[in-house]
């Protein structure tokens, strides 16, 4: 995959969004709220749609480049601003749900190859049944009644208390408490993606000819596990999960919706009911971009991993 | 220590399953290996030698394999009776083994120095495990031993991916080599230069090889002693010299034969008619006789035992083995290819 | 699960969807009883939500919806998605590495953030969410069949009717298409159940059909009910997830059943 060209492509999809909408191009850009005439005029300029489409592209363009992703009058903030402000509580999120799934789902279908037939495997099978077809959202609902509304053991929504004092290490159980339930709702279809993939490349890897090579020179099977059959079943791995991240993306503004998390999935949300469409196109921009970012880093782990992508 | 074999294999059968009646892929094999001797098991693919191998290791390629019956003697200890954490100190200790791919038996993503090192380092030998590979690999007259150490395996060619593995196999000095078709994947020249390593190893480290190949070109430029097997079974054994010079039994010498018309590039290109027989359905008497053109009823009927014949060194399982009409046996036989 | 299960699950929701007039027993739309009454409460086995409305008489409408969009979007992706893969595979160079780039293009994009996007900026309806989800489902069929057609133009049987003069159009559609059918199944089943995951996420984002009841927009309801009334969020749920499962199932049977890699060309 190469990351210009697709992110081009999504540039031009925003751009194309931003010209077919139903209405006029300005109601795209400067969100369905009162904004004062001087702001539309200034946005009619700027982004040149007075002139032929070519040129509008070009001061497309040209705005992007400048990092300007137009102003949301309904929280009277830059979309860079807004977006910004929120990254950090989202990657939160979304890294936590993501290092969880790989860590719990790689061991999950290291199990459940190397038990193959055993409880292991038959838990990996309705995991992974369950993680394609339960909607995450859903899930997170049903946690917070059970954990929340029933048991009263976690909180529900957003991600500190107003009022908390907390300091240090009480601090940091603190975040976890709040962490805990969309964590676990958003981490499950990838725990269910992961642990099938492992199983399926452990097989492979388990049956060729280097395993039985390590075995005869008297490797534990921790070694044969972990130091052979993983690392070359790994490569498959890397590369889905890789893939997936922007799906990750798109799970967290549902989970973050239901646990009021407040992020970027959250500012999407609203976003969409105040019709604020600048924020909306931002947010598209910066997830497609942490897509392409993302393979890159997948690509490089790859060549890390495997000395015959690193020389080719 | 004279007199006594390293290896002392006696009346092993492997099995593939569980239940009673599984098919055995190995029935009944005896076999010794001296201190510092080079032994060939020959015969065609599908008749249990490398199956042989595996089961002296205690290693199987397939999980549903397992040693039924008979024991492994190496320097007087029976291997089959130890539990698995014994046994797996055992490999790469007291027995290394050495494959037939070098290049899908070492691992792709990891310096083949690391994988040298392996069998030193599980046994947490790591202080100095690095100048042993170098040392190793020198040994195995590998080029720029301390660069190689450090390659991958796509680095190299398929030679010195074989002089790897010899190395892992030797790191922890063990007495006996157990080689499986070693230099079957790999081209004449090369092939010649790994069985020289071979000798040169034997002569240096005192080591004892168990050769499996189904190559008797390879047998008679390496081996002291030969075992020909074939279904499961040892058919003939003897000295290199004496088998190549007089054979006995009629499969050993169809493979002789084959192995000649090669040889001298003779245009009608010998391999003895039909093929091994399938597991599940052994024939009965002697297991050879369906493509044995000196078939009588008795082979059909009752299985020939292996037999020290008086006057002769080695063994044969042939109830007509000492008929001079065995001397001719493949002469008729016009389905040559 | 075995084949049969999913088989039946899928025939009973399809049977609820299109007899739900007959077996809802209430209007889905007005709310006729007292508010977040809980399940097996008189006449509302599932309860009823904030607005009185009956849970199940919502649910087996709401399966009208689903698999509405759910069936016909995995149609389109397959439609869409077999011509575009049998215009690359067959015509290769330019065209096929142009073709190719868009489906990767959406495959890499994050499907939900981009739907929702759309919805919002064109407003919803059930036709408008069918088409979305199909325009945005159909890469995985292109590059299955682009594959296919592949490793298909230069077999012997299509050398053999372009000798014989039949044009590119026929040899598709006649020669190599019957073989990919299978394959192309199996995605098509896989894409129902992805199609009514996409549309009960844009319903609980507020985006579905504003005059329809839908699963997704019932869990959009639900989430302000959370501490109340869990009935308006467990049963809608349940629904979709049996729907997707079951979908899932039998395109995962389908797959063992009819592996490409057991037909010979």
């Amino acid at each position: 995959m190469q990351a210009v060209p697709l992110l081009l492509g999504v540039i031009v999809v925003n751009f194309l969004l931003i010209q077919l909408a139903p209405g006029d191009p300005t109601t795209v850009l400067v969100g369905d709220y009162p904004a004062p005439a001087e702001y539309v005029a200034q946005v009619r300029h700027d982004f040149g749609l007075d002139e032929p489409v070519p040129v509008r592209l070009a001061s497309y363009l040209g705005q992007l480049a400048h990092g300007n992703l137009g102003y949301s009058f309904a929280n009277r903030q830059s979309v860079a601003g807004l977006i910004g402000e929120r990254l950090g509580s989202t990657l939160e999120l979304t890294l936590t749900a993501l290092v969880a799934a790989t860590i719990a789902g790689i061991l999950l279908g290291v199990l459940a190859a190397v038990k193959r037939g055993g409880a292991a495997d038959g838990g990996a099978q309705v995991v992974s049944l369950a993680g394609f077809s339960v909607p995450e959202f859903w899930l997170g609902q049903i946690l917070i009644v059970v954990f929340a509304v029933v048991l009263g053991w976690l909180p529900s929504q957003g991600n500190r208390s107003v009022r908390s004092t907390a300091q240090g290490l009480d601090a940091v159980l603190e975040a976890l408490r709040y962490l805990l339930l969309p964590a676990l709702a958003l981490s499950f279809r990838y725990l269910a993606l992961i642990s099938r993939l492992t199983r399926a490349s452990m097989l492979e890897v388990l049956n060729a000819d280097y395993i039985l090579a390590a075995r005869a020179r008297g490797a534990p099977e921790r070694t044969v596990l972990f130091a052979h059959a993983l690392r070359n079943a790994a490569a498959p791995i890397i590369t889905v999960v890789g893939y997936n991240l922007g799906f990750i993306f798109a799970g967290s503004a549902l989970i973050e919706t239901v646990f009021g998390w407040p992020g970027i999935g959250r500012l999407l949300f609203d976003s969409v009911s105040k019709r604020d469409y600048p924020v909306l196109l931002g947010v598209l921009l910066l997830v497609s971009a942490t897509v392409v970012l993302v393979n890159l880093i997948t690509d490089v782990v790859h060549a890390l991993i495997d000395p015959r992508v690193r020389y080719r | 220590m004279t007199g006594q074999p390293l290896l002392d294999v006696r009346d092993l059968a492997v099995a593939i399953g569980r239940q009673a009646d599984a098919p055995r892929v190995v029935d009944g094999v005896s076999l010794t290996v001296g201190r510092g001797e080079i032994v060939g098991l020959v015969g065609e693919s599908g008749c249990g030698k490398s199956m042989s191998a595996f089961a002296i290791a205690g290693l199987f390629p397939t999980p549903a394999a397992r040693v039924v019956q008979g024991s492994v003697l190496l320097a007087g200890r029976d291997l089959t009776t130890l539990d698995a954490r014994a046994r797996r100190a055992t490999l790469g200790k007291d027995l290394g083994m050495v494959f037939q791919d070098p290049s899908s038996f070492l691992d792709p993503l990891m310096r083949v120095g690391d994988q040298v090192a392996e069998s030193l380092r599980v046994r947490g030998q790591n202080s100095g495990a690095w100048t042993r590979v170098v040392e190793l690999l020198a040994l195995m007259e590998l080029p720029e031993p301390r660069e190689t150490a450090r390659r991958y395996p796509h680095e190299l060619s398929g030679g010195q991916r074989q002089r790897v593995l010899i190395a892992a196999a030797l790191a922890l000095q063990p007495s006996l080599l157990i080689a499986d078709e070693p230099t079957t994947a790999l081209d004449t020249t090369v092939q010649a230069s790994i069985l020289d390593l071979l000798l040169k190893l034997r002569r240096t480290l005192q080591l004892s090889v168990l050769l499996i190949t189904h190559d008797l070109g390879v047998i008679a430029e390496t081996c002291d002693r030969v075992y020909v097997m074939y279904a499961g079974r040892v058919v003939e054994t003897n000295t290199t010299e004496q088998l190549f010079r007089a054979p006995r039994h009629p499969y050993t010498r169809g493979l002789l034969r084959g192995t000649l018309a090669v040889e001298t590039q003779t245009a009608d290109l010998f391999s003895i008619p039909g093929t091994v027989p399938d597991l599940r359905h052994m024939p009965s008497g002697c297991r050879f006789h369906p493509r044995c053109p000196l078939a009588i009823e008795v082979c059909v009927t009752r299985d020939p035992p292996l037999t020290a014949r008086r006057d002769l060194s080695g063994a044969d399982a042939c109830w007509r083995a000492q008929e001079p009409a065995a001397a001719h046996v493949w002469e008729d036989v016009t389905w040559s290819r | 699960m075995s084949t049969a299960v999913g088989v039946a699950s899928v025939a009973l929701i399809v049977l609820l969807a299109v007899a739900a007039p007959l077996v809802a027993g209430y209007d889905p739309q007005s709310g006729s009883a007292a508010a977040l009454q809980p399940p097996l409460s008189s006449g509302h086995t599932l309860g009823t939500d904030n607005l009185g409305r009956d849970i199940w008489a919502e649910l087996v409408f709401g399966a009208r919806v689903s698999l509405a969009v759910g069936v016909f979007a995995a149609t389109s992706a397959v439609l869409i998605g077999t011509v575009i893969g049998a215009v690359a595979g067959y015509t290769g160079g330019w065209v096929d590495a142009t073709l190719m780039r868009l489906a990767e293009f959406f495959q890499v994009v994050p499907r939900f953030v981009l739907a929702l996007i759309v919805v919002a900026l064109f407003g919803s309806g059930l036709a408008k969410l069918i088409v979305v989800i199909g325009l945005l489902a159909w890469p995985q069929t292109a590059r299955l069949v682009r594959a296919s057609f592949l490793s298909l133009r230069e077999a012997p049987f299509v050398d053999a009717a372009r000798v014989g003069g039949m044009g590119p159009t026929s040899i598709i559609v006649h020669e190599i298409l019957p073989n990919v059918l299978a394959p192309i199944l199996v995605t098509g089943s896989l894409d129902v159940a992805s199609a009514i995951l996409l549309e009960a996420g844009l319903g609980f984002f507020g985006l579905g059909d504003p005059n329809l009841v839908s699963w997704g927009s019932m869990l959009n309801q639900a989430q302000q009910y959370l501490r109340q009334a869990w009935w308006m969020s467990l049963f809608p749920g349940l629904a979709i997830s049996v729907a997707v499962l079951s979908f899932n199932v039998l395109g995962d049977r389908l797959n063992d059943a009819l592996n490409p890699r057991l037909r010979g060309a």
